[in-house]
């Protein structure tokens, strides 16, 4: 009967979108959107408003990527709050104090982020540490060591930094003064992501790996060669964001940079990454950033009090784990059903 | 009955942890096409057992035959590699990845070349889908479908047909009717008779007797770590099975008690010993 397959029809597409992980986030979005859209008037739907939330998201979206795939794969990753500045610290120390090439200094800075993500990855595959604990621990101590040769090289917190035209134009410049070019990179980082994590088969061991670690391991997955892998990708993008604060402020701070510990988390949960791993998209990550930096700039332009501003995102979060939850739950008897 | 071909064999094996013994002068064979039921009660030795054929412990003394040639499986890799698969109650299944990705999970089917390689999608889904439906499960028609909201009969089935596929010979169940319901365990029963028709060595592990009659060709039964009876289909009864399970405290004795009890108590059960 036509009647009835089209209503199967519809049930099925229904519950493929259900099935997606990232429907809940979408809605998230456009109903964070819609709302400062409407308080924050044309000023927020201008460049203005845009570049102030893009330049954000672009910050903390290139770290929360990596980020995501460990939570994924069932990893926490919390030293990327200290690896920001480390990297900051080692640029502007060799290009700033040492008068080293800027490309010697943006590879230095880089290389901080991979060696740190080395050491997370080693202790956590080679312990039974937990990887909260292990990467808690590692913070603590990048954050000891940034200061301490801070202060013996430059004796001084803070080192300034002028970048060449060139490390300005591709790291720090802002395009139109409003647009930081880190918007593109973090587009970037978003492709090759996306490519690791839904088209290579890498991104089925990660998940795997997520779901059922020991099962993984059986099904000859190379666990802790993925995990290190994903601790260096996280330490490398959290470098990367370092190097470009350096360009875009031309200053590095010792200090700095612990926000984004929670705010990576953030963006990823609010994305429909599931925190005991094994479930997320990268077009979740995708939104669950973008939703975050619009209720973190939007505020500022509804002409909110800006106390209110962590208030949305905490009642947010919240939400977003509640509607996960229930898109997962309709994900999982959709496909029941079916049968 | 002619035996057929042995492929796994267990000659005198010992295994201790430290001073404590776990496993006395076992002795088994496993051959092809038939399904051996390895019974005993909790803590009889089962998982020592089955985790020796599987290469996670390595045996005390004595020595295990591969086709009648020695080997020693120093990790699971090595016994993977030989052709032994595993599957456990719920393992080797991801609740929220699809069937596809489920069955190809470590041994992905790519398109594209060098640092391009794509995961194949519609491939891996197709092969799943076709795999598991010769095994029977003729409910699962797509392959975008999450694990998660299989049954769990359906679940073991998919586990079981992804380690046939991976060209296993030896097939080790650990207790696959376990958590599940009548109608569930009856499907898992079927398919390990189907993977006995296709001439795998299967051993079955389990304490429910009712379900290693179904399917069994030769039962050993497990007691304190040593083999206490050893028997092929239609030897015993499953009423005698019972008993060697409860080490030898007759189940009939105890059901005689509970019943003596009841008469001379109105009806009451005996308090539970503490």
């Amino acid at each position: 009967m036509p009647t009835q397959s089209r209503t199967a029809a519809r049930r099925s597409s229904l519950g493929a979108l259900a099935r997606r992980p990232e429907t809940g986030s979408l809605i998230g979005f456009v109903v964070v959107f819609a709302f400062f859209a409407a308080l924050g008037g044309p000023v927020f739907m201008g460049a203005p408003g845009w570049s102030s939330w893009l330049n954000i998201a672009a910050e903390v979206g290139i770290i929360a990527l990596p980020v995501g795939l460990l939570m994924i794969s069932g990893e926490f990753d919390i030293s990327v709050g200290s690896i920001v500045p480390a990297s900051s610290m080692m640029t502007a120390m060799l290009a700033g104090h040492y008068d080293l090439p800027a490309l010697v200094a943006i590879c230095g800075g880089l290389a901080v982020g991979l060696a740190v993500g080395f050491v997370n990855g080693l202790l956590v595959t080679r312990t039974t540490i937990p990887s909260l604990i292990v990467t808690i621990g590692v913070m603590f101590a990048v954050m000891g060591l940034t200061l301490g040769f801070a202060v013996l090289i430059k004796g001084s917190t803070s080192v300034s930094y002028v970048p060449t035209p060139m490390a300005k134009a591709l790291l720090g410049q802002f395009i139109n003064n409003m647009f930081n070019v880190a918007i593109l990179w973090w587009l970037g980082f978003v492709a090759v992501f996306f490519c690791v994590l839904h088209i290579s088969p890498i991104g089925n061991w990660i998940f795997a790996i997520g779901g059922d670690r020991e099962s993984a391991r059986n099904a000859g997955i190379p666990t802790s060669r993925v995990t290190i892998g994903l601790f260096m990708a996280s330490g490398f993008c959290a470098a990367f964001v370092g190097v470009v604060q350096v360009m875009t402020y031309q200053q590095a701070q010792v200090a700095g940079g612990q926000s984004f510990i929670f705010n990576s988390i953030m963006c990823v949960v609010i994305g429909g990454v599931l925190l005991t791993g094994g479930s997320g998209s990268i077009l979740g990550i995708l939104l669950g950033t973008m939703t975050f930096a619009v209720v973190n700039q939007g505020v500022f332009f509804a002409a909110l009090d800006p106390n209110v501003g962590p208030i949305i995102v905490g009642a947010l979060l919240l939400a977003a784990v509640l509607s996960n939850d229930t898109f997962r739950t309709l994900a999982l008897s959709a496909a029941a059903k079916k049968a | 009955m002619p035996d057929n071909a042995t492929v796994l064999e267990m000659r005198g094996v010992d295994k201790s942890f430290g001073p404590i013994d776990v496993l006395h002068e076992i002795s088994l064979k496993v051959n092809e096409g038939e399904v051996l039921c390895l019974l005993g009660d909790n803590g009889a030795g089962k998982s020592t057992l089955i985790k020796t054929l599987s290469g996670v412990h390595q045996p005390t003394r004595g020595e295990m035959l591969m086709d009648g040639k020695p080997v020693n499986f120093v990790r699971p890799k090595d016994a993977q590699d030989m052709g032994i698969a595993t599957v456990h109650q719920f393992g080797g299944t991801y609740p929220l990845m699809s069937i596809g990705r489920n069955f190809f999970a470590g041994a992905e089917p790519t398109r594209g070349w060098g640092p391009f390689k794509v995961f194949d999608r519609r491939k891996a889904n197709a092969i799943a889908v076709e795999q598991v439906r010769k095994f029977g499960i003729t409910g699962i028609d797509d392959g975008d479908r999450l694990v998660g909201g299989l049954s769990g009969g359906e679940r073991q089935s998919l586990a079981i047909a992804r380690a046939v596929y991976f060209g296993a010979r030896v097939l080790i169940l650990d207790e696959p009717t376990a958590a599940l319901g009548v109608k569930q365990a009856a499907h898992v029963l079927r398919i390990v008779n189907e993977a006995k028709r296709r001439g795998l060595a299967v051993v079955f592990i389990t304490h429910q007797v009712m379900h290693a009659m179904a399917v069994g060709d030769h039962f050993t039964v497990l007691i304190r770590g040593a083999i206490a009876a050893d028997f092929r289909k239609g030897e015993k009864t499953r009423e005698e099975i019972a008993d060697l399970m409860a080490g030898g405290e007759s189940m009939a004795d105890l059901e005689a008690d509970i019943e003596g009890y009841m008469e001379t108590h109105e009806g009451h059960p005996p308090p539970p010993v503490h």
